[in-house]
């Protein structure tokens, strides 16, 4: 998005319109920020203060027992994350090598069928069966039922990244330069390897990013396949600690001890689930900065006509 | 690389074909087969993922035992359909669908190409990419991230505007999940606090896209600023939203599951004003168990899903054929 007239142009708006539109958009951009940050603050907040003065932006006392008793059991945390990490992972790149090999071959004008290949895959954009034969399907059949797997396969073809990739591939990868590698004596494969890929690293970080973000998003996939512990990505974790704190305290006996030590205090629920939160949302905040730069960039990449 | 590439342009140059004849065919159905053999792994994904699934639609016509198993199940025609409209929860989840996705849709594409208008004008521009970048963080954020975020804010007992704002103002606290009729306008809010960063970037795009000579022109001819907007840029930006706001209409049957349920918190008292299809085949399948209704509405859905994708397509391509869908 860069400037499409010089700053002060002739055009440009006058400073009082301006000075209007900056304050719409701070506005806007505390809107986005604030609830984000009341999570946060609500994190680092005193239990009792809590429940006598609600959810404030500036604690009237800190505390930063939520986060103790977090990591004095973060077994659970620990194992979630590690969960997410694999999931997110094995799924981005996994999902990345199948769409590009099948993008590559449906975008070769000399490939016999290429538009029937592509219809077929095109077809699961306009048609689903449905949330009940699909579940059956992976867990009568393929008894994936509690396993990770369950976690990554089925996102792991994305159509629409198909349509994106391909068409990159159709605009920017010139025929000629196939055929010379071809005449040159090079096989699919290696012209695909060699020749293709290193040409369309734009495509394939965008599509890199897309896979990334629903990866570690995801927690559908988990409601409807995952009833164990062991398998809880971040995500889920949170979904079930905002149904239910005692989720997290699988070792009960930190909390016991703290009871029984003061007496009158009690688990800092309020501040343990928003410390939850903080701790899953973290990694997406951190890398939010590199993430919105290049999601802008692939946006246009996609902007062609799928 | 380099070297390649010299070749390459050199038997380009060198164009017509010294390949062999005979041999050649054999070698090309070999070479072809290595494209088929890459497109191999999702093609058998997408059979399992998505073809599987959708022999099972016939699901909806039986009624399903898991002793006889799917196929073994008696049929029963469409009596599975015959309930579920049976229930006022079809016309409600009907309802619902539609209304919530035609307010998505107003909302998002009035406030996106206000806040892309306005962007485009910012006289500083790093003050704009700030801008940019603040108001797309909502739409990185999971549901169950927007959930916490929104209970952060309308929690009963500690919620921050029932804690903070309502008592500024000297009003009670309000139970807002348990009062249905505030959802209807909440929601749209949400979503577009979500949702709106994302249709301002592409927006944005299109207009920055347009060429200069328009707005220089009118200048010349002492065009105001609002007159620049109403007769230059929204009707050069009309064929892009007309086409995103097809394209979405064509998704209005299908609405965003984690909205609706993980931001409502899956709360039994705001059911009657925030239960969509979607939600509506997760309960009736994973919380009753109820495989006959649920599968009947999920193929109520896919069907008129289907007509709506092929009706809005048709539109797109009398517009413009290149931004048909297929």
């Amino acid at each position: 998005m860069q400037a499409t007239r010089a700053p002060y142009s002739p055009n440009a708006i006058s400073r009082r319109s301006n000075a209007l539109v900056q304050g719409v958009f701070w506005f806007y951009t505390i809107l986005c920020v604030f609830p984000l940050l009341l999570v946060i603050m609500v994190s680092f907040t005193d239990e009792m203060a809590i429940l006598q003065n609600g959810y404030q932006l500036i604690p009237k006392a800190f505390s930063l027992t939520a986060y103790e008793l977090l990591f004095a059991d973060s077994g659970q945390i620990v194992r979630s994350y590690g969960v997410s990490l694999f999931v997110t992972v094995v799924g981005t790149i996994l999902s990345l090598l199948l769409t590009a090999a099948f993008a590559y071959p449906i975008s070769r004008k000399d490939l016999p069928y290429r538009n029937g290949f592509a219809f077929f895959i095109f077809l699961t954009m306009l048609f689903n069966g449905g949330l009940v034969p699909w579940y059956l399907v992976y867990t009568k059949y393929l008894h994936l039922g509690d396993s990770i797997w369950a976690l990554i396969i089925p996102m792991l073809v994305q159509p629409f990244n198909i349509l994106i990739m391909r068409t990159f591939f159709q605009t920017t990868i010139p025929a000629a330069l196939i055929e010379a590698a071809t005449i040159d004596g090079a096989g699919e494969l290696r012209i695909f390897i060699r020749i293709v890929l290193p040409l369309s690293l734009p495509v394939i970080a965008t599509i890199a990013l897309f896979n990334t973000l629903m990866y570690w998003n995801d927690w559908f996939l988990s409601l409807i396949f995952i009833s164990d512990n062991k398998t809880v990505s971040v995500q889920y974790l949170m979904y079930k600690t905002m149904l239910n704190i005692q989720y997290l305290t699988s070792n009960v006996q930190a909390s016991e001890a703290l009871t029984r030590g003061g007496g009158t205090v009690r688990l800092p629920s309020e501040a343990i689930r928003m410390a939850m939160a903080v701790i899953g949302i973290g990694p997406i905040v951190l890398a939010y900065p590199f993430f919105q730069k290049y999601f802008v960039k692939g946006l246009t990449i996609g902007a062609v006509k799928g | 690389m380099k070297p390649i590439t010299a070749n390459a342009e050199a038997a380009a140059l060198a164009r017509p074909r010294a390949a062999p004849r005979g041999a050649g065919r054999r070698r090309r159905a070999a070479r072809f087969g290595m494209l088929y053999l890459m497109m191999l792994p999702t093609i058998a994904l997408v059979i399992l993922n998505n073809y599987l699934p959708m022999f099972g639609v016939l699901i909806a016509f039986k009624k399903i035992n898991y002793e006889q198993g799917i196929l073994g199940s008696p049929w029963v025609g469409f009596e599975n359909f015959k309930f579920l409209f049976a229930t006022t929860d079809a016309w409600v989840i009907t309802r619902n669908t539609i209304l919530y996705n035609a307010a998505f849709i107003a909302t998002n594409l009035a406030v996106a190409i206000a806040f892309a208008i306005m962007l485009n004008e910012l006289r500083s521009r790093v003050l704009a990419k700030f801008f940019q970048s603040a108001m797309f963080l909502p739409y990185f954020l999971s549901a169950v991230v927007v959930s916490y975020l929104v209970f952060a804010m309308l929690g009963e007992e500690n919620g921050f505007v029932n804690n903070v704002l309502l008592k500024a103002l000297g009003i009670d606290p309000i139970s807002w999940y348990a009062e249905p009729n505030a959802w209807p306008f909440l929601l749209p809010i949400i979503n577009a606090w979500k949702n709106v960063g994302y249709y301002s970037v592409v927006y944005l795009a299109a207009i920055v896209g347009i060429d200069e000579e328009y707005y220089e022109a009118a200048l010349i001819d002492g065009a105001s600023k609002r007159k620049q907007m109403t007769s230059i840029t929204l009707p050069l930006l009309m064929p892009v939203i007309v086409i995103m706001t097809l394209l979405q209409i064509g998704r209005i049957f299908y609405a965003d599951f984690g909205l609706f349920f993980q931001v409502t918190l899956d709360t039994g008292a705001l059911y009657p004003t925030t239960n969509v299809i979607d939600t509506y085949v997760y309960r009736s399948f994973m919380v009753m168990g109820d495989i006959g209704m649920s599968s009947a509405a999920g193929l109520y859905q896919a069907a008129v899903g289907l007509v709506l994708v092929f009706g809005s397509n048709y539109v797109v391509k009398k517009i413009n054929r290149d931004n048909a869908l297929f």
